[in-house]
């Protein structure tokens, strides 16, 4: 067992972690003390900080799961298997959490909860999707099964993503979709990239320590114990 | 070199943290007739089970007839059958029709009712779900001679069977023998198979115990449970 | 040095389509032979018909206008006992470890599995019909063509990733439960599309829109009958 370079990449991962929350309270001090230019959204706009960043950080996390569930199939990688199970963890908590901000969002602005959105529509099955995935790792035993069976549904659930996305957009609308302005005011750049780099940190600094409990346990139970001494041979008379 | 049918080194096979087999060095010269003894959770079915690339090896080497399963399994595959617990049928179907969709599926053209008669199976239209266990290891045993092995892997050949079910394995592996055919067969019933066997190996705990000539292994199977009690 | 050459032949290579073929009529006769289970799933699919409409309330309008709904919503329900007990035939005495051994190529079981829970899926839809169009008082005569397009296609589209499901959880104690979690979201976009067009047939399409969700129902019944049968070898073939 080496021991040094697991040591690293946990203070890796933590460092990860504590700077990209600095990062997040940082920006969101700046965004929201800011002078306030944006007309058309008001005060419910500043929700972007947090919004647009768990958006964009959660579909890529599910990217690295993506990723990682490829080369579970055709390079047989354990360590794939547990960076798998850490980010669709953490991409289904994103994920819920980016429901629950669009829908607060939508009450305020909408005066709804819940639209039948494309974006929002996807967002749900791919956490319903996922979660499903980790429930089914919850019931597989045998160790190498569930390596090729969740990377198949994760595979398969990811590239479902965009069909969903694309039939949902066939419905014809029943709320008038919000127009995102090209051009976010220029006052907001800064303080969203800042809180986009400190979500990505800390998802990544959670993906990095969620990987290693999963090895950890892995280790526990899986690891190939010591082959047993060879037996002496009976003695018969012949 | 002359080629052999089984060649196994520092086999090994673990579930979870337990060690099912271990540290197997085999070699099974073509035509023979091997057998496996050993109590119940010793490793025999893995053993076979290894050998017929229905489990993956979790360690060591294995060939078959000179090729590796994991270079050429679809090969291997095709060199071998399988008797084991499960018969490997589909329930709601018949005799009848299981073996006959076996074969198409083999590739070969059988004559049902001339295999049935062999393997001394009664002909009839009900699914196999209502066949009794002995009638299920005659049926096992038409599926083997379909699939027309040059290796038999065959675990409890005489489990679930009458006294003249015995004398019908006895005659279907010298078939088999006879026919240039490999057995590797594991049995609990050690005088009866002892006797059919050339060569023996007694495991325990996964691991190689003894092994030698088949007409001795009565002896090393007592020799083993004397050391136990 | 040849064994029984009076009663078994010497071995020829199969095919790939005629091994497709052999596990297709195998499975088409196995479930023949299991007819009572078959009319068991049809009264549940009009069970669930008549459930729907008693749920909703007597008023024809309202029924007509969601017609499509019910009987796609029951047909992909009951489609789930259907898929998971094609994979129950075969693991109850490890025929598909047999047919591995064979060697039958994994492709070959998915594949002609598929292809026969398609025609079972196909005839629940046509069993079902007819109750639809009397509960819901439906005029179907105008589009026969189109309307034969939409079932086959939402027959293929249930199929091919639900073979796949149904293969993934089929030795889990809790498969009647996952096979719907992780298969249902995934077939949003056909249940989707078949809904709308077949509503769209039902309402004559004013709008002229069933070609998009024509399209969608080919796109995603190209993706998965290729993807699941890739996925399908990687799974069995570990």
């Amino acid at each position: 067992m080496t021991d040094i370079p697991k040591k690293r990449s946990l203070k890796r991962a933590t460092f990860l972690l504590i700077s990209g929350i600095l990062l997040i309270l940082g920006a969101h001090a700046w965004g929201l003390t800011a002078p306030l230019n944006e007309v058309q959204m008001g005060i419910t706009g500043r929700i972007l900080y947090v919004h647009v960043p768990t958006a964009w950080v959660a579909l890529l996390v599910f990217c690295i799961a993506f990723g990682a569930a490829i080369r579970v199939l055709w390079a047989g990688s354990k360590r794939a298997d547990y960076i798998e199970e850490a980010s669709l963890e953490v991409g289904v908590v994103l994920t819920i959490m980016l429901l629950v901000q669009g829908s607060i969002w939508g009450r305020a602005t909408w005066e709804t909860w819940w639209t039948w959105d494309p974006r929002l529509t996807s967002s749900a099955v791919m956490a319903i999707s996922f979660a499903g995935i980790l429930v089914l790792r919850g019931m597989l035993h045998d160790p190498d099964k569930r390596r090729t069976i969740s990377a198949v549904s994760t595979i398969i659930a990811f590239m479902n993503v965009p069909v969903v996305y694309f039939s949902v957009k066939l419905l014809p609308s029943i709320h008038q979709l919000q127009s995102t302005p090209n051009t976010v005011d220029s006052e907001m750049h800064w303080p969203l990239r800042t809180a986009a780099f400190g979500f990505l940190f800390l998802s990544l600094g959670l993906i990095g320590l969620r990987a290693r409990v999963a090895e950890l346990r892995a280790i526990r139970t899986e690891e190939e114990p010591d082959l047993p001494p060879v037996p002496e041979t009976l003695q018969v008379e012949v | 070199m002359e080629q052999l049918a089984i060649e196994a080194g520092d086999l090994s096979r673990r579930y979870g943290s337990r060690w099912s087999l271990a540290r197997l060095n085999l070699e099974v010269k073509i035509g023979e007739r091997f057998l496996i003894v050993g109590g119940n959770g010793s490793g025999k079915t893995t053993l076979l089970r290894l050998l017929s690339t229905a489990l993956p090896r979790s360690g060591g080497s294995l060939s078959i007839f000179g090729v590796d399963p994991k270079e050429n399994r679809h090969e291997v595959r095709s060199s071998l059958a399988l008797l084991s617990h499960q018969s490997s049928i589909w329930e709601d179907l018949s005799g009848r029709e299981n073996l006959e969709i076996l074969g198409r599926l083999v590739g070969v053209d059988i004559d049902v009712g001339a295999l049935l008669g062999k393997v001394k199976l009664e002909e009839r239209p009900d699914p196999v779900r209502t066949y009794s266990a002995g009638m299920r290891k005659r049926l096992a045993f038409a599926r083997l001679l379909i699939q027309r092995p040059r290796l038999a892997l065959v675990d409890e050949p005489y489990g679930q069977l009458d006294p003249e079910g015995f004398d019908l394995v006895d005659s279907l592996i010298d078939e088999l023998i006879d026919a240039g055919c490999t057995v590797v067969m594991a049995s609990h019933l050690v005088e009866r198979a002892a006797q059919k066997c050339d060569r023996a190996l007694l495991l325990e705990s996964g691991q190689e115990r003894w092994l030698g000539a088949s007409k001795d292994v009565p002896k090393a199977w007592r020799a083993l449970h004397r050391g136990e009690s | 040095m040849s064994l029984t050459p009076d009663i078994v032949s010497e071995r020829r290579e199969v095919g790939l389509i005629r091994a497709i073929g052999l596990i297709f009529k195998k499975d088409i006769l196995i479930e023949w032979r299991s007819k009572s289970r078959l009319t068991g799933m049809s009264c549940y699919a009009i069970t669930l018909l008549m459930l729907f409409a008693f749920a909703v309330g007597p008023d024809p309008v309202m029924l007509q206008k969601h017609a499509s709904a019910y009987v796609w919503m029951s047909v992909v329900t009951v489609s789930t006992l259907l898929l998971s007990q094609s994979f129950q035939n075969e693991l109850e005495s490890d025929a598909l470890e047999g047919l591995l051994l064979v060697p039958v190529p994994p492709a070959a079981i998915y594949y002609g599995k598929a292809l026969s829970n398609f025609v079972w899926i196909l005839l629940l839809e046509i069993i079902s019909l007819p109750f639809a169009v009397l509960l819901f008082q439906l005029d179907l005569t105008s589009e026969p063509l189109m309307f034969t397009a939409v079932f086959l296609l939402g027959a293929g589209g249930v199929a091919a990733p639900g073979t796949l499901y149904a293969g993934l959880t089929g030795r889990l104690a809790a498969q009647q439960l996952m096979l719907p979690v992780l298969l249902f979201p995934l077939l949003i976009p056909t249940v989707l599309s078949a809904v709308k067009a077949t509503n769209l047939i039902i309402t004559h399409d004013p709008f002229d829109q069933i070609s998009a969700w024509f399209a969608v129902m080919c796109a995603f019944n190209a993706i998965y009958w290729t993807l699941c049968g890739v996925m399908f070898s990687k799974v069995v073939d570990e």
